[in-house]
């Protein structure tokens, strides 16, 4: 009897060990597949800037390795620090995006709070709307944008950029904005009005507080598309003046059949690093909008 | 605002007889979807005339001749079905979505998995490190692919050699082109679908995992049983919504080849954008870009219906 017990707690013991044992192999089997792909993903970024690092002179001579600088030098940073097209470019691509972003905001952020709270005839409708506006691409109405834009005088102005990429940001800022709205308590809103609170009061000072993480999502949401976007500055500007970063690196830096690479990615890590330093430092409240917006709708 | 509330205050504390009551009820009602409307204004505005007019006018448009002097009814739409670059536009433009996002379902399903493996202090790090592709703005990263398949003296091809093998035009060759700007999108879209798995992987109860294992079920098993029915709704609906972006790139093809070598890897962006901007030929890019309509519009349907889907489950 008691030889029974000893051995199935031994068996037990046994099993529990390779359980351990299997789990520990699971770890790292999982850490090690997941640093090839990092190696893989991150292959560009670093091949960005070790060239970046390079002089012309280096990059023309084509001998050695290519993946890591011989004489690093940061003369291509400075080349561009110092280069007033880039820099208009840098102004433009700035000034387009703190304006699409306020735009945005104001438009999705109002929008929300009436369709998630107040509701009208045909809010349900104007909801679903928003959503398949979010659907639609750039690159399906590109065209005759332009020729709209062609009526206002706005094109090769970044204004139109101005006017335009909200039409991107606002649909998809809405739909986050109502899903955290939507998430905040009735009751919330109930004490305020019996406190003598007007709507955009409420909005102010209950919704927009405590739905702080939303707002943030839905700020990077606008300032990504913003910042990045690439066909319309392509196809509606066309003087150095008005480019903005996308567009002005790819047509600036590159003359005929000169590439001056070395410039190019220096250009390319200066225009990453604004979104890569936001999303370094609010990442999981974008992820956590994101992820929200597909499965809480 | 000030004399809105003064109604409420009425309604709650005076105890007015039924009659006025249910007459200041409505008129709050009412005054309440005033302010309502007021403030979707600037949303419904924008739709309207930004999105709705476009696209009511890209089809008026795209019934015109080169010079819009002159209606020419679907001949537009006729002149581009008949024409051999076209027709491989649209196989081009097929072929790219729909390889990439199978690559990139399959590959971000993976990655979440091993994700979901390891403890969540260290999982924030390497998220971090695998979201730096979607983080960067596509053109920028795109420049740098386009420096890597530089066909002299590019980072890939310095490998090859190393190890004795001949020099590839990557961009050069149809169908080797085809595939690097394939590479690209999968490279750029498939931490996307990492986080979104990730997500609701982490929503999927504990409890199933463990009935499953008491009721002897395998690793393959619970994937097969558990995750993937748990995680269904979302899988489609982070499939669609890929395919209308990927479906409707440009970003990628326009910076790495400009439809090039021989219009093989144009798809309809670029297309209508060197038909429409370049030969300025505006209705028949505009006809160019309508034929991505369909194929968009019953993505969107699928994924609203899953959308919707999704919402009655969590309110329920």
């Amino acid at each position: 009897m008691s030889a029974t017990t000893m051995s199935a707690t031994g068996a037990m013991h046994a099993r529990r060990r390779s359980l351990h044992r299997q789990r520990a192999w699971a770890l790292w089997g999982s850490y090690a597949a997941l640093a090839v792909f990092v190696l893989m993903f991150l292959v560009p970024p670093l091949y960005t800037i070790a060239t970046s690092l390079k002089t012309s002179a280096e990059i023309g001579a084509e001998t050695g390795s290519p993946w890591y600088p011989h004489h690093p030098t940061l003369a291509n940073f400075w080349y561009l620090i110092t280069y007033p097209n880039f820099q208009r470019y840098y102004l433009n691509s700035v000034i387009v995006t703190v304006l699409t972003v306020a735009i945005s905001m104001v438009i999705a952020v109002l929008a929300a709070f009436s369709l998630a709270r107040m509701g009208f005839f045909g809010s349900k409708m104007l909801s679903t709307g928003v959503f398949l506006t979010y659907l639609i691409p750039p690159s399906l109405l590109f065209l005759p944008l332009f020729q709209i834009m062609g009526w206002v005088h706005l094109i090769n102005s970044y204004w139109c950029l101005v006017l335009l990429y909200p039409t991107l940001a606002v649909p998809f800022c809405t739909w986050i904005m109502i899903g955290y709205f939507s998430s905040i308590p009735k009751e919330l809103d109930e004490a305020a009005l019996i406190d003598g609170a007007g709507y955009l009061q409420m909005l102010w000072r209950i919704f927009i507080p405590v739905a702080m993480p939303g707002i943030i999502a839905a700020t990077i949401f606008a300032f990504t598309v913003s910042w990045g976007s690439f066909l319309y500055p392509l196809a509606y500007l066309y003087t150095s003046n008005q480019m903005v970063l996308t567009v002005g690196i790819v047509s600036d830096l590159i003359r005929g059949d000169v590439f001056e690479w070395g410039r190019i990615m220096a250009a390319n890590l200066l225009a990453s690093l604004p979104p890569i330093l936001i999303y370094a430092f609010l990442m999981d409240y974008y992820v956590a909008g994101l992820t929200a917006g597909a499965t809480k709708g | 605002m000030a004399d809105g509330t003064s109604v409420p205050a009425n309604v709650i504390v005076g105890g007015a007889p039924a009659l006025r009551r249910t007459g200041s009820l409505k008129l709050l009602g009412k005054r309440r979807s005033t302010v309502a409307f007021l403030m979707c204004l600037p949303l419904i505005l924008m739709i309207a005339t930004l999105v709705i007019y476009p696209a009511f006018y890209a089809i008026y448009l795209s019934m015109l001749n080169k010079k819009m002097t002159q209606f020419v009814g679907l001949g537009n739409f006729a002149f581009l079905l008949k024409r051999n670059t076209f027709q491989l536009v649209i196989f081009q433009s097929c072929l790219f979505a729909i390889t990439a996002v199978i690559a990139k379902a399959v590959l971000g399903f993976i990655m979440a998995h091993l994700m979901h493996n390891i403890p969540g202090k260290t999982q924030r790090i390497w998220r971090g490190l695998l979201l730096v592709p979607w983080v960067i703005p596509l053109a920028m990263s795109t420049l740098t692919w386009w420096w890597m398949f530089d066909p002299s003296y590019s980072a890939f091809n310095w490998v090859l050699n190393q190890f004795g093998i001949a020099s590839v035009p990557w961009l050069g060759v149809g169908w080797i082109a085809r595939i690097c700007t394939i590479t690209v999108n999968v490279w750029y879209g498939t931490p996307f679908f990492m986080i979104m798995y990730l997500a609701a992987l982490k929503s999927v109860p504990e409890q199933l995992y463990e009935a499953a294992a008491i009721d002897g079920a395998s690793t393959i098993q619970k994937l097969f049983f558990v995750t993937l029915p748990m995680m269904r709704n979302i899988i489609s609906i982070t499939v669609l919504f890929s395919l209308i972006v990927t479906f409707a790139d440009f970003d990628i093809v326009r910076i790495l080849t400009s439809g090039g070598p021989q219009d093989m890897t144009h798809i309809f962006a670029t297309y209508a954008f060197q038909i429409g901007i370049q030969s300025g030929d505006i209705p028949l890019g505009a006809a160019d870009s309508l034929f991505m309509f369909p194929i968009l519009a019953i993505a969107a349907f699928v994924i609203l219906r899953g959308v919707n889907r999704r919402t009655r489950e969590i309110a329920a």
